[in-house]
C-alpha cells in the first residue's frame, strides 16, 4: 500500500472566509488516503482556497479552488498533481512567491502554524538560543544594528525603545505586544498570528530577555476569534516545549505571555489606550511624557511593539543584523510585509525589502485593479493614510520618501480604489470614521471629526464652496496642530490629500 | 448545544442551570479571574459570551467584587462596542464599511442587506432573527466585501451570496 499523500489547506481565516474548512472536508471524504495538514496562508489571497498536494516535483497548488469543485479536481488527478486549469505549478517557484525576501513571512504558509516540530525544522529557536548565549545589552544592540523600526505605523527604531526599557531600572518591566490591527487595507499581523505563532511567542521572548521583563502581554482585536484561539494554544504548546515559563530553554530564564481580546474599538491600538484598555479601563489615550517605555502598564517600564516588529526579531537574532542591515533604502532597512488589498487582482501579503515603487507592487504584482478599470486611487498605511493618485504612483516604498511625499507608510497596507470611486466620498469617511473611533480626550477630534463631516457635506451640496473649503482647511489645521494624538493629529492627512489631488469630486453635483 | 449569539468561540460558553442567578454567575466569573491583573475586561467578555449581553444589574456586582467604583464599571461597559446594553438578535451579521471593503462595493452591499431585511444598521428584525451592523475591518481586506455572520468571517460577498448566506442561517434558526 502505498503512502497516503500530503495535501495543505489553510486555516487562515481569509481562506476559511471562501470555504476552505468545505474544502478539506470533500477532499478528506473523496475515497483516497490522505493526510490533510491544515496550514497558513501562502498570502496569495486570489487563490483562495489555494490547495497543495506533495509531490516528488515539490508542492503542487491548485486554486481558487471551491468546495463544489473538489470531487472533480480529485478525479482528474489532483492527488498526483496533474495538470487542470486550476493548476498553479510549484507553488515555490510562482514568481509572485518567489520574487519576495520572505524574512518575517519565512515560514507562513508553509508548516503546520501549531506544530512544534514543524517550527523547530524550519529554523525556529534559532534566534532565541543565539539570544539567551549573550548578554541582554548585546541583544538589544544587535536590534538597534538591524535598523528594525517599528511595524505598527509610526517607525521608532525598535532598538532605542528597547534601550530605554532596558536602562530603567525597576523589577517589573513587560513587552506588550500591539496586536489590534484595526487599519483597513491590514491582515498582516493576523496572518502572522495564524500561520506561524510561535514566531511572535519567539520574539517577545528575546525582547523580555534583552530587557529584563518576565512578563508580556499580546492584545489582539476581538474582530480576531482565529487568531486568539491560535495565540492561545501555540502559548500552551510553547510552555510545554519549555519554551515559555520559568526556565526558557534551560537557560533559568522566566517569561511567560498572556493573551489579551480588544473589545472593539480602533483608538486601542493606538499604544498608551491599549495600555489603559490592558489594565482593564476604558481606551483612553494617555498624555505623553511619561512614554511608555519608562511608565507604561501598571505604571512599569514596558515595551509596546507592533506583531511585525516583534516577529522580525527572531530572524535577525539568528542571522546577524548586518543581514538584515543589508536589505532596504536610505534608513528603512530590512524588509516590509505589504498587504495589497481592496479592489486589487491579485491582492494578500507581499514581503519585499523597503525601495520597490508602489507602482511596480500594485500593477506588476498586484495586476492592478480587480474591476479591471483604471486605478484612480491607492490609499497607504490606513484609513488615517494618504490618498495616491495613479500619477503619484512611482513613490518609492520607503518611510522619509512617503513622508517627504505628504503620505505615510503606516502598517504596509495599500488599498486600490478604481476609476468610481468618489473622493470626496472618501474625505467624508474619514472624518466619519475618526468621530465614531476617537477616544473623545481632547476637543479638536471629538469635535472637530463631527465638524468635519458636516462641512463636507455643505461643500459637495453646494452650499458656500469657497467659504467651507477653508473652514475645512482651517478644521484640518486645527486638528493636525492641537490634537493629543495621531487619530485626530492625522485623519486630515486622507481628507487633505483627497482635496489636493481631487478637487473636482468637492464640487456640487446636481 | 445552546448558541448564543454574538458568543466568542474563544469562550467557553457555559449556560447556568435554572438556580444560577445571573449574579451568582458574575461572581464566579469575578474568582476565576482573581489572579488576573486588570481583569474586568476579560470578565465583561465572558459575561457577554454567556449571556449575550452585559445587564446594568451587573454594574453593582462587578463594582463591589473588583473594588471600583460603579461610574468606572459602567464607563468601561459603555466605551466598548462588543458589550451589548441588550440581546441581540438570533444571528448577528457585521457589515464590513472599512475603505478596502468599500473600494469593491461595500455600501451597496449595505443599502442591500438593509432593504432586503428591512432594517438599518444597528438594528434588529421584528422577529428578533438578524441583528445587522456595520464593523470596520474584519482583516479580509483582498477579499471583500466582507462580513461577519455570528463568528463565521465570510469573503468575496455579493448582493445573492449574502442572500444565501441569511437564508442558510434562517434554516438552521
Ligand atoms: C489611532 C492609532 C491607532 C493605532 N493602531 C495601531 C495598531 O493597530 N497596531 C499597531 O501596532 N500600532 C498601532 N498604532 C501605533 C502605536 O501607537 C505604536 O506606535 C506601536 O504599537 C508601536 O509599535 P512599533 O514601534 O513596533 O510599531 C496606532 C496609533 C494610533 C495613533
Ligand atoms: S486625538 Fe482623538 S483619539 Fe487621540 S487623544 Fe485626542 S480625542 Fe482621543
Amino acid at each position: 500500500m502505498t503512502a497516503p499523500v500530503t495535501v495543505y489547506v489553510p486555516c487562515d481565516s481569509a481562506a476559511l472566509s471562501v470555504g476552505a474548512d468545505l474544502v478539506a472536508a470533500e477532499l478528506e471524504a473523496a475515497g483516497r488516503p490522505i493526510r490533510v495538514v491544515r496550514n497558513g496562508s501562502r498570502g496569495m489571497l486570489w487563490l483562495e482556497p489555494l490547495v497543495e498536494v506533495v509531490t516528488d516535483r515539490g508542492r503542487i497548488g491548485y486554486g481558487p479552488v471551491e468546495p463544489e469543485r473538489v470531487g472533480d479536481l480529485v478525479a482528474a488527478g489532483l492527488l498526483d498533481g496533474a495538470d487542470h486549469e486550476l493548476c498553479q505549478g510549484v507553488v515555490d517557484q510562482l514568481p509572485w512567491l518567489a520574487d519576495q525576501t520572505r524574512i518575517c513571512f519565512a515560514r507562513v504558509g508553509i508548516t503546520d502554524p501549531l506544530s512544534p516540530e514543524d517550527y523547530l525544522a524550519h529554523g525556529g529557536m534559532a534566534g532565541l538560543r543565539r539570544a539567551l548565549a549573550r548578554s541582554g545589552g548585546d541583544v538589544v544592540a544587535e536590534v538597534t544594528e538591524s535598523g528594525l523600526r517599528g511595524r505598527g505605523g509610526a517607525g521608532f527604531p525598535a532598538g532605542i525603545k528597547w534601550k530605554t526599557v532596558a536602562d530603567t531600572p525597576g523589577p517589573d518591566k513587560f513587552v506588550c505586544c500591539n496586536a489590534d490591527e484595526g487599519d483597513s487595507g491590514t491582515f498582516a499581523d493576523r496572518m502572522l498570528m495564524e500561520g506561524d505563532p510561535f514566531t511572535l511567542v519567539e520574539g517577545m521572548t528575546i525582547a523580555g530577555y534583552a530587557v529584563g521583563a518576565q512578563e508580556g502581554y499580546i492584545y489582539i482585536r476581538s474582530e480576531y476569534p482565529d487568531a486568539v484561539r491560535t495565540m492561545r494554544k501555540a502559548i500552551e504548546i510553547a510552555r510545554a516545549q519549555g519554551w515559555l515559563g520559568g526556565d526558557v530553554l534551560g537557560s533559568g530564564v522566566r517569561f511567560d505571555l498572556h493573551v489579551r481580546v480588544g473589545a472593539g474599538a480602533y483608538i486601542c491600538g493606538e499604544e498608551t489606550a491599549m495600555l489603559e484598555s490592558l489594565e482593564g479601563k476604558r481606551g483612553m489615550v494617555r498624555a505623553k511624557p511619561p512614554i511608555p517605555a519608562i511608565t507604561g502598564l501598571f505604571g512599569k517600564p514596558t515595551v509596546v511593539n507592533n506583531v511585525l516588529t516583534l516577529a522580525s526579531v527572531p530572524a535577525i537574532l539568528a542571522d546577524g543584523a548586518p543581514a538584515y542591515q543589508a536589505l532596504g533604502v536610505e534608513r528603512s532597512r530590512g524588509t516590509q510585509v505589504f498587504q495589497l488589498a481592496g479592489n486589487i487582482a491579485r491582492g494578500g501579503v507581499f514581503e519585499t525589502a523597503f525601495g520597490l515603487s508602489l507602482r511596480d507592487l500594485v500593477e506588476r504584482y498586484g495586476g492592478a485593479t480587480r474591476t479591471g478599470r483604471p486605478i484612480r486611487a491607492v490609499q497607504v498605511g490606513g484609513p488615517l493614510g494618504a490618498y495616491v493618485p495613479e500619477s503619484g504612483l512611482d513613490l518609492p516604498l520607503e518611510y522619509e520618501a512617503f513622508a517627504s511625499a505628504g503620505a505615510m507608510l503606516g502598517h504596509g497596507g495599500i488599498v486600490v480604489f478604481d476609476d468610481t470611486v468618489d473622493m470626496a466620498a472618501m474625505a467624508r469617511f474619514a472624518m466619519e470614521f475618526c468621530a465614531e473611533e476617537s477616544c473623545g480626550k481632547c476637543t479638536p477630534c471629538r469635535v472637530g471629526a463631527v465638524r468635519g463631516v458636516e462641512v463636507i457635506d455643505r461643500i459637495v451640496a453646494g452650499e458656500d464652496p469657497d467659504g467651507n473649503l477653508a473652514l475645512l482647511g482651517d478644521l484640518c489645521e486645527l486638528m493636525t496642530d492641537g490634537s493629543l494624538c495621531a487619530m485626530g493629529g492625522l485623519t486630515p492627512m486622507p481628507v487633505r490629500s483627497a482635496l489636493l489631488h481631487f478637487p473636482d469630486d468637492f464640487t456640487a453635483r446636481h | 448545544m445552546v448558541r448564543i449569539a454574538g458568543a466568542a468561540r474563544w469562550e467557553v460558553v457555559v449556560v447556568g442551570g435554572p438556580n444560577t442567578s445571573m449574579t451568582d454567575r458574575v461572581r464566579a466569573l469575578v474568582a476565576a479571574h482573581r489572579g488576573d491583573r486588570g481583569a474586568l475586561l476579560p470578565i465583561l467578555h465572558r459575561i457577554q459570551a454567556e449571556f449575550g449581553y452585559v445587564d446594568q444589574e451587573v454594574v453593582p456586582v462587578l463594582a463591589a467584587e473588583l473594588n471600583l467604583s460603579r461610574a468606572d464599571v459602567h464607563g468601561v461597559i459603555t466605551f466598548y462596542t462588543d458589550f451589548r446594553s441588550e440581546p441581540a438578535g438570533r444571528v448577528v451579521v457585521k457589515l464590513c464599511r472599512a475603505e478596502a471593503c468599500q473600494s469593491v462595493g461595500a455600501e451597496q452591499l449595505v443599502a442591500h442587506a438593509e432593504q432586503a431585511l428591512g432594517i438599518k444598521l444597528g438594528q434588529t428584525t421584528p422577529d428578533g432573527s438578524v441583528t445587522l451592523e456595520q464593523v470596520f475591518c474584519l482583516g479580509n481586506c483582498a477579499l471583500g466585501p466582507a462580513a461577519q455572520i455570528d463568528e463565521r468571517v465570510v469573503g468575496r460577498l455579493s448582493p445573492s451570496r449574502l442572500d444565501a448566506l441569511l437564508a442558510a442561517e434562517a434554516r438552521m434558526a
